[in-house]
């Protein structure tokens, strides 16, 4: 199997590996860099547990080879968390409205949130419902996830 | 000290989940660890004629590729777990195929290479000769016995009879019977993880260890040792992180054997992640039944005798649980209700689908939907309110405990032990507004039928008779418990810690939480049959008294021996003489001083009436006439499920059981082709609810009768939000539907299910 070499910042550190051409993006940040955040549900771009941030969209990494990764900025999971271990406000509202179970669609669930309320910070219930309808969660009914990714938005808001 | 049982106290496990640092299976990275894929049969039923895997086992980095013939007479055949039926005992599953394939999933080889993709591209140059047979499908074919799918069995189908009363002398006298035949689709769990193993052989100790284990380790340890032929204390189950189970996680299926198996062979750890196709095709399927179901009642409504026949297609093998959904259908056929004479034949029938096991509310919600359907079916015709008819026939607080008779043949016979069932659906009713809105029942509104719907439930829960739990005294004074009930996002960490912290009067940060792995303790029954509240909850609360009374000797060497008494008092040891008291860390420190460790095992003994859980659900919908299209635009579950112990975590059970429920009601199919192909095995073709299809969902819990046969007064939360939705949200469809004599009696309600019973309604009225 033919190598390519990438060059690839995530979560801010810049990596330089050889990869095989056909190895997934969510397989290269899972069993190479052991960033074991992001899942992988489905391999096939439905159920969402793989979403990662590159260049500032939400994508299914299940769907993206490593090689794509080339030049791009990564964030995962590990990324979205401050550095002093705290929860970033997202993930505390996560934490507050029982937005999780198993938690094994969690990282991707935050990936896309993430990056959609950069982009949008003052969702209504409906919008964050479509937004994350790619994102299957099996748990919670998604009542508290909706509620948490609102009560996050406010943090995301520029002062004005 | 504050209580923290009953309080929403956020759950701990969070914080590792959310920061992405869980440890689920496919997380584990060892040295020289080789990748396996498992090649599986794409034949619905057919003879092997030839295994050809030479052009795999050539193919560079693969280190093995072993089929049936590598283990030759060491395969032994999976044991059922519970609830097994007669003759179950010849319906079961070899860890690989041999002389036949029996399903579209069945493993037939095993390859392990160096990484899961070289794994995969060589079982894909595996080539088999198979004699193709015919497939059985369903009932009549299976019953028909012309084409054995276990010849050894002489037969395709297991049948009991349970019964209260004397049904046929209820149904001579009535006033009132009416008889219908319903249908429930196959579909199940789906776990965003899917299944997965990591196993470690350890030449020098014999020792193997599994990781990737949820549900219920200490069996799957033992059947393990017992497969592999090694004293169960050589085999370690470790338990971590699992993403979700429902049910199907976690029992034991074939790649149980395989991998621990190979990696002994190899002397190499071996990882397997199932991926979502095989997962569809290979993990346990649920819910395909049928039911006629004939009721008999008085002018009143009030029902005199149920009785009904309960088909399951369990699909090729007879799994671990293979005969809890038929058998428990039939136990939950009568529900809450008062009904003296009731009688039901249960069918189980083997198929060329994938083996059947538990999805939660195994039967259940089968008979629920049964049951509560032919209720509303009744009322309709007898002219009497439909909630007028269930109030007739609650069995009444004042009649509890109600001895609901043997309805399961592999127990004794059963008993509600409290409850108000009453109380429960007039809150339901309250909720959803049946008093205003029974104005629009079948009514259009801007083209939308609208329709209300409630179904009751009870529920038994707390299976098995104990449970073990382990506290250990950190040498900083802090606590480690640990549990005999795996978790897959229940909570089992936080809700058990507030439990310890109450009986010990400790601050929550003392207690740490620890599903155990079965080297940490002796032994456990598991996560299945909402079990883990009431079982584990309660034996972490007897395991904490017996740890105060080990501490007891110790505190006593510590103070000198005094002839006074010492009490155990808002989490310390206080001298009834004097001011001296002994927290925690001081012992903590003087036992380690004297070489000693605080270590305890308890067990708690369920020997009172068993808890049952009940409630009511309670639908409005609308519907699209011309497309079949149903939007739900409220619906409320209304539990008791006596004491809460954190309401967050109950709340949650219960919205995430509704969801589910709503999916298996309108959405989710295993469909398969006449041939016995899945056709849905993908998140593409079977389809789960998403953020944007239910948005209108809640659940209440009402304490209004502690479990008398427990301290805690816990019933199980795991089942109730799930059990009675299709039965509500069929009611309010059908309701909605009246004016076109719709009456919903299969699923699911899709869109084009719902179509086309509409046309063939109307196409019925016009031509009548």
């Amino acid at each position: 199997m033919s190598n390519v070499r990438i060059k690839v910042s995530v979560n801010g550190n810049v990596v330089e590996h050889a990869v095989e051409s056909r190895l997934t993006a969510v397989d290269f940040l899972r069993h190479e860099l052991r960033l074991t955040g992001t899942h992988v549900g489905c391999e096939h771009g439905v159920c969402g547990a793989c979403t990662v941030i590159v260049e500032g969209k939400a994508v299914r990494s299940c769907l993206m080879f490593a090689a794509q990764l080339d030049g791009k900025q990564v964030v995962t999971v590990e990324g979205l968390s401050p550095e002093d271990g705290e929860l970033s406000p997202l993930q505390a509202a996560f934490h507050k409205h029982h937005a999780l179970q198993c938690g094994f669609c969690t990282p991707g669930m935050l990936a896309t949130a993430h990056a959609f309320l950069l982009e949008e910070s003052a969702p209504t219930a409906e919008r964050v419902r479509d937004v994350i309808s790619g994102n299957i969660c099996r748990c919670t009914g998604y009542v508290g996830i909706v509620d948490a990714i609102l009560e996050a938005s406010s943090h995301y808001r520029k002062p004005s | 000290m504050t209580a923290h049982i009953g309080m929403p106290v956020p759950r701990r496990e969070d914080l590792r989940l959310l920061a992405g640092a869980g440890r689920y299976v496919d997380d584990v990275h060892l040295d020289g660890m080789l990748h396996a894929a498992v090649f599986r049969s794409a034949w619905p039923h057919g003879r092997i004629r030839s295994i050809d895997i030479a052009a795999a086992a050539a193919l560079p980095g693969v280190v093995g590729v072993f089929t049936h013939s590598d283990f030759m007479a060491t395969l032994k055949p999976i044991r059922p777990r519970i609830a097994a039926m007669p003759g179950f005992e010849n319906f079961l599953q070899l860890p690989l195929a041999t002389e036949k394939v029996r399903y579209v999933g069945e493993p037939i080889a095993v390859v392990v290479a160096i990484s899961p993709y070289i794994a995969e591209d060589a079982a894909s140059l595996i080539s088999v000769e198979i004699e193709t047979l015919t497939s059985i499908l369903n009932w009549e074919a299976a019953n028909d016995r012309s084409v054995l799918i276990h010849e050894h069995a002489g037969t395709n189908t297991s049948t009991i009879e349970v019964s209260r009363g004397d049904t046929d002398a209820a149904f001579k006298a009535a006033h009132y019977t009416r008889r219908e035949h319903f249908t429930v689709q196959r579909h199940t769990a789906v776990p965003m993880e899917t299944r997965g193993l990591v196993a470690v052989w350890d030449a020098v100790e014999e020792r193997i260890t599994v990781f990737g284990i949820t549900k219920v380790p200490f069996f799957n340890r033992s059947t393990l040792a017992s497969m592999l032929d090694l004293p169960e204390s050589a085999v370690v189950m470790s338990v971590a992180d699992a993403g979700g189970g429902f049910g199907v996680r976690g029992e034991f299926y074939p790649e149980d054997f395989l991998i621990p198996a190979i990696a002994r062979k190899l002397d190499r750890p071996v990882k397997w992640i199932e991926d979502r196709r095989e997962h569809f095709l290979a993990t346990n399927h649920s819910r395909e039944a049928t039911c006629d179901l004939e009721i008999a009642c008085d002018r009143d409504g009030v029902i005199v005798g149920l009785r009904g026949e309960v088909t399951v297609n369990i699909g090729a093998y007879a799994r671990g649980t293979g005969g809890t959904s038929p058998t428990r259908c039939a136990q939950f056929l009568p529900g809450p209700y008062r009904i003296p004479n009731f009688s039901c034949r249960v069918n189980a029938h083997v198929s060329n689908k994938t083996p059947a096991g538990t999805y939660r509310g195994p039967g259940r919600v089968e008979a629920n939907f049964f049951r509560e359907r032919l209720i509303d079916m009744a009322a309709t015709d007898l002219g009497i309110d439909p909630a007028d008819m269930r109030r007739r026939n609650f069995v009444t607080a004042q009649e509890m405990p109600f001895n609901i008779g043997r309805l399961v043949t592999y127990e004794g016979p059963a008993q509600f032990d409290s409850g108000d069932f009453t109380a429960a659906f007039e809150r339901a009713l309250t909720e959803i507004g049946w008093t205003d809105k029974r104005a629009i029942q079948g009514r259009s509104v801007e083209g939308w039928y609208q329709g209300i719907g409630f179904a009751s439930f009870v529920e038994s829960s707390a299976g098995g008779v104990k449970e073990k739990a382990r506290i250990r005294l950190a040498q900083d004074g802090t606590l480690d418990v640990y549990v005999g009930s795996a978790s897959s996002g229940q909570g089992h960490e936080t809700v058990f810690a507030q439990v310890c912290a109450d009986a010990l009067q400790l601050p929550l940060d003392n207690i740490r939480v620890t599903c155990a792995s079965t080297n940490e303790l002796e032994e456990g029954f598991g996560t299945f049959h909402s079990r883990s509240a009431v079982m584990s909850g309660n034996a972490v609360r007897t395991t904490a008294y017996a740890f105060v009374d080990k501490l007891r000797s110790i505190v006593s060497d510590y103070f000198g021996r005094p002839n006074v008494t010492i009490e155990w008092r808002g989490g310390r040891f206080h001298r009834s003489d004097t001011d001296a008291s002994a927290d925690l860390p001081t012992l903590a420190a003087f036992a380690e001083d004297r070489g000693e460790t605080i270590d305890v095992t308890g067990t708690f003994d369920y020997t009172g009436a068993k808890p049952f859980s009940y409630g009511t659900h309670a639908a409005h919908v609308a519907v699209d006439a011309r497309t079949g299209r149903v939007k739900l635009i409220d619906f409320i579950a209304i539990e008791d499920i006596g004491r809460v112990l954190n309401p967050l975590v109950v709340h949650g059970q219960a919205l995430g059981a509704i969801v589910q429920g709503l999916g298996g009601a309108f959405m989710e199919h295993l469909r398969y082709d006449e041939d016995g192909q899945l056709l849905t095995a993908s998140l593409a073709d079977y389809l789960v609810p998403t953020a944007a299809d239910f948005p209108a969902i809640r659940g209440e819990f009402m304490e209004l009768a502690l479990a008398p046969g427990n301290p805690l007064g816990a019933k199980g939360a795991g089942e109730g939000g799930i059990v009675a939705v299709a039965a509500a949200v069929s009611n309010a469809v059908s309701a909605a539907l009246s004016s076109f004599g719709v009456q919903v009696v299969n699923l699911p309600m899709s869109p084009p299910n719902l179509w086309e019973l509409i046309r063939n309604s109307q196409s019925k009225i016009s031509t009548s």
